[in-house]
């Protein structure tokens, strides 16, 4: 399952923001428990993705937050405290690396094409799909990047975006 | 189906049956019929209790756990049948009691339909349960009844709630009886592995504390860690305060006891945490009742802090020394690396505390709530199992209704559930028959659930059901009085019943107390009848209040320990 968003500015996960990957059993109501932790805090969830773990009877979740960070100690032991929960760990950019896809939908004319091709170059990104008066456009990376991909393509009519959310996966050997 | 074949109720029945449930507390209803049927047809040591609504069997439930350790299981029919057994969860939730509620659901492919007495009930129990399980395989059903005993009774204890659509019930069962659970996320059998350097830690942090105080929750008598403790603290010549679902792990009749701490604990536990050099905290979560405003708290002592629960690590109060396990096992540790202490100074000081802050009452200008507690507490020399319900007579209770073990004390802590009082007294009376089990309550929690009367008279229940009725909902007027400038609003129970004619409604004797002098001879008089339940009806003054008294979110050292002599600012805290 993934989540979308229709706001064309990226939330902010710097600073206050924090991301979790929390392993769980695939089992019906298990998103509601963890969303139940969350919203009795006071924590909102900016972005979350789930899928199946390579094993299926696990799933994968990995929910950017922002809220108290006092409270987020507290969070993580609620999570993990689940009994549907195999564990849930709180990863940062130094020990981890998280990627989020963008499709960024724009009406560029025929004239404009090749500008807005050039700025699609530029964040390695895909034209996915094309009109004579709209494009559609993939980009792949960290949030930051995305963000600074939403800006420049801002210089157009953006019709809508739809974010991923962040996948994190702890670097090294280490389990995420 | 041939004759030997299973249904999946059935399966249900006899799982619940081989796990060793003695009771099942329930309710029947359309959705729940083939799993009432079942307990006819499976043939079982377990004792089925029909009572007169779904609140009522969950508390009994609970009562019964209170007064075991042990789990007994509620059946209820969907829809409103399992939505009544939800204040009953979420008091048994916070206050960490066992307990499997087996629900009836329509059948799987009306589920979301709105289909006659569907409710979500799954969705809606979430917050208040451990754990709970929508079935959708009629041979899940007995792997699914093990892993809910197993969640509710291991670790932390907590309700947990199995939601059966009626086709998996009455679905062909060919699935095996003594299945694996699997539950790959829960581990409690980690709760038995004590830190050593948390160990370590805190022996060290009592070798050198010279005013140490052991604050010992329900955790020690869940754990029953009870000769541990006593150990701890004769060991240590150290005082030893409880929260109100502690009461009893630690004799309150002891030298060392201080009684009950928190917003109506006793003056002396309450200075007793505001002296002291050390708190060994083992087995209460720091409920906001009992530590006041949090950063006030202890605030020149070191805490340790024993919990068998990680995520009450630093929830509340952050400790010095954390130990995350069970109680006993942690204790025990402990035990192994002390040396024998003598605080004689500090035990004179909090002796001095006792001797000026006497727990006491008037016996004059009527009847005092407490004196009829107080007497109670004498005649059954503090033996009885006690359950209360939920207000001012809760706290008097309390304070002079002394417990001298555990699973003695019976009372909603976390949730503060009024009517909970007397159907958790049917509960523990089922548990223990032999016991004398008295209910107290006051007028407006009685009357929440009296329509157990019902049950308590079919069985022939020695209850002593104990009403003291000030014909107020006494506790919000206190408030109301202190910190309202007295203005009562939506507390005063006008039209309350004649209690005695209403039990003799149900066939069920009385006795009547309005005075003083008659107390103890109409209690030696109730106490002494055991054909079945008998109601003590005692009209108590109208306003009388509880202290000591910490107002909510104050400052442990800001108790008063008698009605103010000017107005009183409004309580930070919630309640």
């Amino acid at each position: 399952m993934i989540t979308t968003t229709d706001t064309p500015v990226a939330p902010n996960l710097g600073g206050s923001g924090h991301t979790l990957s929390i392993f769980v059993n695939n089992a019906p109501g298990v998103l509601m428990r963890i969303c139940q932790v969350f919203s009795r805090r006071g924590f909102n969830i900016d972005s979350l993705v789930v899928s199946q773990g390579r094993d299926p009877s696990f799933s994968r979740m990995t929910i950017g937050i922002t809220g108290d960070p006092a409270g987020l100690d507290q969070i993580i032991k609620q999570v993990n405290k689940l009994i549907d929960v195999i564990h849930c760990f709180e990863h940062t950019s130094n020990n981890s690396v998280t990627k989020e896809m963008i499709l960024i939908k724009i009406l560029c004319s025929t004239d404009d094409r090749s500008a807005a091709l050039q700025i699609t170059e530029h964040f390695s990104g895909k034209t996915v799909d094309l009109t004579p008066s709209s494009m559609v456009v993939m980009i792949t990376g960290d949030s930051p990047k995305l963000d600074a991909a939403v800006i420049m393509f801002s210089q157009y009519e953006i019709i809508e975006t739809v974010r991923t959310g962040k996948v994190v996966m702890a670097r090294g050997e280490q389990p995420t | 189906m041939s004759k030997q074949q299973l249904d999946g109720a059935q399966a249900l029945i006899k799982t619940l049956d081989d796990l060793g449930i003695e009771y099942i507390f329930g309710y029947s209803g359309g959705a729940a019929i083939p799993i009432f049927d079942a307990l006819e047809t499976v043939k079982t040591k377990m004792k089925f209790i029909l009572v007169r609504h779904e609140q009522g069997a969950v508390h009994m439930a609970d009562g019964y756990a209170r007064a075991t350790g042990r789990p007994a299981a509620v059946l209820v029919t969907s829809g409103p049948g399992a939505g009544n057994t939800v204040t009953g969860l979420m008091t048994a939730m916070m206050d960490s009691v066992p307990m499997i509620v087996i629900c009836g659901q329509t059948v799987t492919w009306m589920l979301g339909k709105d289909a006659f007495q569907e409710a979500d009930i799954f969705g809606i129990t979430i917050p208040v349960v451990k754990h709970n399980w929508l079935v959708k395989d009629s041979n899940a059903l007995p792997r699914v009844a093990r892993e809910a005993y197993h969640v509710a009774t291991t670790g932390r204890p907590g309700p947990v709630l199995i939601d059966v659509p009626k086709d998996i019930s009455q679905g062909p069962f060919s699935g095996e009886m003594e299945p694996e659970i699997n539950l790959p996320g829960y581990n409690p059998e980690k709760d038995f592995d004590i830190c050593p350097e948390g160990v370590k830690a805190a022996a060290a942090l009592i070798a050198n504390a010279k005013r140490p105080v052991i604050l010992a929750g329900q955790g020690c008598m869940i754990a029953r860690a009870d000769k541990e403790l006593m150990h701890l603290a004769t060991t240590l010549d150290c005082p030893v305060t409880s929260t109100l679902l502690g009461k009893g792990v630690f004799p309150e009749n002891h030298p060392l006891s201080l009684g009950m701490l928190g917003m109506h604990g006793t003056a002396y536990a309450n200075k007793a945490m505001v002296e002291c050099d050390l708190l060994i905290n083992i087995g209460s979560r720091f409920d906001d009742r009992i530590i006041g405003q949090p950063s006030k708290f202890c605030k020149d002592a070191k805490i340790i802090h024993i919990d068998i629960d990680p995520a009450e690590a630093g929830k509340m109060i952050q400790p010095d020394v954390m130990i995350v396990g069970d109680a006993k096992a942690a204790i025990a540790e402990i035990n192994e690396k002390i040396a024998p202490a003598k605080h004689p100074e500090w035990n004179a000081k909090l002796d001095g505390y006792r001797k000026k802050f006497p727990l006491g009452y008037k016996k004059q200008g009527g009847l005092r709530m407490q004196q009829v507690i107080d007497e109670l507490y004498n005649l059954t020399n503090g033996e009885a199992i006690v359950s209360t319900d939920v207000g001012q007579h809760q706290m008097w209770a309390a304070q002079f209704y002394k417990n001298h073990e555990s699973f003695h004390w019976l009372s909603s802590g976390g949730a503060g559930t009024m009517g909970f009082g007397f159907p958790a007294a049917i509960g523990a009376q089922f548990a223990c028959p032999d016991k004398t089990v008295i209910s107290i309550s006051g007028d407006g929690g009685f009357q929440m659930t009296l329509f157990e009367l019902a049950t308590a008279a079919i069985h022939k229940l020695p209850v002593k059901i104990v009403v003291l009725n000030n014909h107020y909902l006494g506790m919000v007027r206190q408030w109301q009085e202190l910190f309202y400038e007295d203005r009562t609003s939506g507390v005063d129970l006008v039209g309350n019943p004649d209690f005695c004619k209403l039990a003799a409604a149900y066939g069920i004797p009385s006795v009547y107390i309005k005075r003083p002098a008659d107390v103890t001879k109409q209690l030696e008089k109730a106490l002494a009848y055991n054909d079945g339940p008998i109601l003590i009806h005692a009209e108590c003054v109208k306003t009388d209040n509880v202290f000591p008294m910490i107002p909510a979110g104050a400052a442990l050292e800001d108790m008063i320990t008698e009605a103010p002599k000017t107005k009183m600012a409004k309580p930070v805290g919630s309640t």
